[in-house]
């Protein structure tokens, strides 16, 4: 089991807040990871340090062993090798399907027209969305434009998938299709840290759970024990609320 | 036209038979509008026909009409405010592209966030504060009459030419508050998509957030575009031969101000289709919204 994010005594502040206080957590390659936890709890400030669209203050992180600051990523290596997704799609609305994925292989990274488009049929039709590729945004339905947008950060291969609460803003009935391209990912064997409210799907998708709270991780283990017999008093209250909720 | 649907225990049939029609579309109410059009009419009439009437009842009426709505001089004085709108028009579209580039630029400059462009930022800042601070008029005076005078070897003397930096760099400062509207309007998540895809600041600016800012704000800009197409008269008061130029200078040589009324006409003319074009523009783009909000 070799390590691929190793988050070690990791602190950061927003202004005087602290959000994460000195959080410690590694994911081994091709290991499912999800994170859970309250609103505001500092769930995405965590992922979002993974890939460096937030600096944390202290400590360190480690993709494959490379400290993510760490000036042989150079300007766009993290963001190749860590894709991230988020709650609310954000996809370029000024953009067409084939358009938004194909943007930062060709701007970015180099890759010809011909080459990137191939690889953006590939990816698409993957996902069932072959077809979509003229089309924009705004037409499509919730569950089609998340599909796009991870269809998107997988441009790039990368090793790490990073995905933020990705069906909170789906219709219900939606939530299925693109949990299920999770779970095709999850077997393909990509390493993926998942912040989610479908306690469901944590339960029978990832190998480890942790549980956050104001900013520090205060429980973590394998599903069936962090759901089944939780040993922190705060994740138990957490679970029944959920519970209470009727989520899980 | 309403038929009561029987509806079965549990549910509708749904191949009980087709659904009816959509109902035909309402046009133009004639019969519902015709009293509102009637009061509309009639105050409209009432009112100013009650100015015209006061106004034409002045003892100095007959006098006025000739100096100000002689037939004659119109067509007289027509083709020289003519020729000076064109000259209108010409500076017109001309200050107009500088405006919007140079304002772009400034919007940019002021709109990046990394560290090192923060003395840039500093200076736009000022910048707009100046320009929009003073009267265009004034600087209009100043860089038309000023600049040339001082004779720099160079750079072109005309009053015209220094007239119509003025009017850029006094424009620009709005338009640029136009454009950064529009950027910040651009939701955050846009650009932690495109940070997170790896592209730069300045490629983040170029390709996700200026396209969807600069559609933002077109109805805004027509606007500026209409104000600046009368704007470009305040020119004449440094002797640029606009059509208020030439109708004061026929003015002037026949005591007679009917080619005020000619210019008046022509920049009518020319700014209400642009007007209405504005709106159109500002509902268009309403409707969008209101579609991408349901
Ligand atoms: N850019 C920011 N500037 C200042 N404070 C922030 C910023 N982003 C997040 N915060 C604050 O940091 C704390 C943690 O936020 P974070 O988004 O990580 O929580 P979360 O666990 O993802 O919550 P949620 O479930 O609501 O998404 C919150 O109190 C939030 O208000
Ligand atoms: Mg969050």
């Amino acid at each position: 089991m070799t390590p691929m994010i190793e988050i070690d005594e990791v602190t950061k502040y927003f202004g005087t807040k602290l959000v994460l206080d000195r959080v410690s957590l590694t994911v081994n390659r091709h290991e499912v990871v999800c994170l859970i936890g309250a609103s505001g709890s500092g769930k995405s400030t965590l992922l979002r340090c993974v890939n460096r669209l937030v600096a944390h203050d202290y400590g360190t992180i480690r993709l494959d062993g490379v400290p993510v600051d760490d000036p042989r990523f150079g300007k766009t290596g993290l963001q190749k090798r860590a894709g991230i997704v988020f709650q609310s799609y954000n996809l370029f609305p000024h953009m067409t399907v084939l358009e938004n994925i194909t943007l930062a292989p060709r701007r970015v990274h180099g890759v010809s027209r011909a080459e990137a488009t191939a690889r953006a049929q590939e990816v698409l039709a993957r996902f069932g969305m072959d077809g979509f590729a003229q089309a924009y945004p705004e037409q499509l339905s919730g569950g089609q434009q998340q599909r796009v947008a991870i269809a998107r950060a997988l441009m790039t291969k990368p090793d790490v998938l990073l995905l933020d609460e990705i069906t909170a803003a789906l219709d219900p009935e939606l939530v299925g299709e693109v949990l299920a391209i999770i779970r095709g990912l999850k077997d393909a064997g990509m390493t993926m840290m998942i912040v989610t409210h479908e306690m469901g799907f944590a339960r029978d998708c990832a190998d480890r759970v942790a549980f956050l709270s104001d900013g520090m991780i205060l429980e973590e283990g394998p599903p069936d024990r962090i759901f089944g017999a939780p040993e922190q008093p705060r994740t138990r209250a957490f679970l029944d609320r959920i519970i209470a909720s009727g989520r899980l | 036209m309403t038929t009561a649907h029987p509806a079965k225990a549990g549910g509708q049939d749904p191949a009980r038979r087709g659904p009816p029609p959509p109902p035909p579309k309402r046009g133009f109410d004639w019969r519902a509008a015709a009293l509102p059009t009637a009061i509309g009419l009639a105050s409209f009439i009432s009112v100013f026909g009650g100015l015209a009437l006061y106004v034409t009842s002045a003892e100095q009426w007959p006098r006025i009409k000739l100096q100000f709505f002689n037939l004659d001089a119109m067509i007289a004085a027509f083709p020289r405010v003519l020729q000076g709108f064109w000259v209108n028009i010409q500076v017109w579209l001309t200050v107009l592209v500088c405006i919007l580039v140079w304002a772009l630029v400034l919007a940019i400059v002021r709109s990046l966030r990394a560290p090192w462009f923060a003395p840039f930022r500093l200076m736009v800042v000022i910048y707009i504060d100046i320009f929009r601070g003073v009267p265009v008029l004034l600087l209009v005076l100043l860089f038309g009459f000023g600049i040339p005078a001082l004779n720099l070897p160079g750079l072109p003397n005309s009053g015209l030419f220094w007239g119509s930096v003025a009017m850029v760099l006094s424009y620009a400062a709005y338009v640029a508050e136009i454009y950064r509207s529009g950027i910040d309007a651009v939701h955050e998540g846009q650009r932690a998509a495109a940070k997170s895809l790896g592209l730069s600041e300045w490629q983040t600016l170029r390709y996700a957030i200026l396209p969807q800012a600069l559609r933002n704000v077109v109805p805004a800009l027509m606007n500026i575009v209409v104000a600046l197409q009368k704007d470009v008269a305040l020119l004449s008061v440094i002797g640029v031969r606009d059509a208020v130029r030439e109708a004061q200078i026929y003015t002037a040589s026949t005591f007679n101000y009917s080619s005020l009324i000619v210019a008046a006409g022509l920049f009518l003319l020319a700014t209400i289709p642009m007007a209405r074009l504005a709106d159109y523009l500002t509902r268009r783009d309403r409707m969008r919204r209101l579609q991408i909000a349901a």
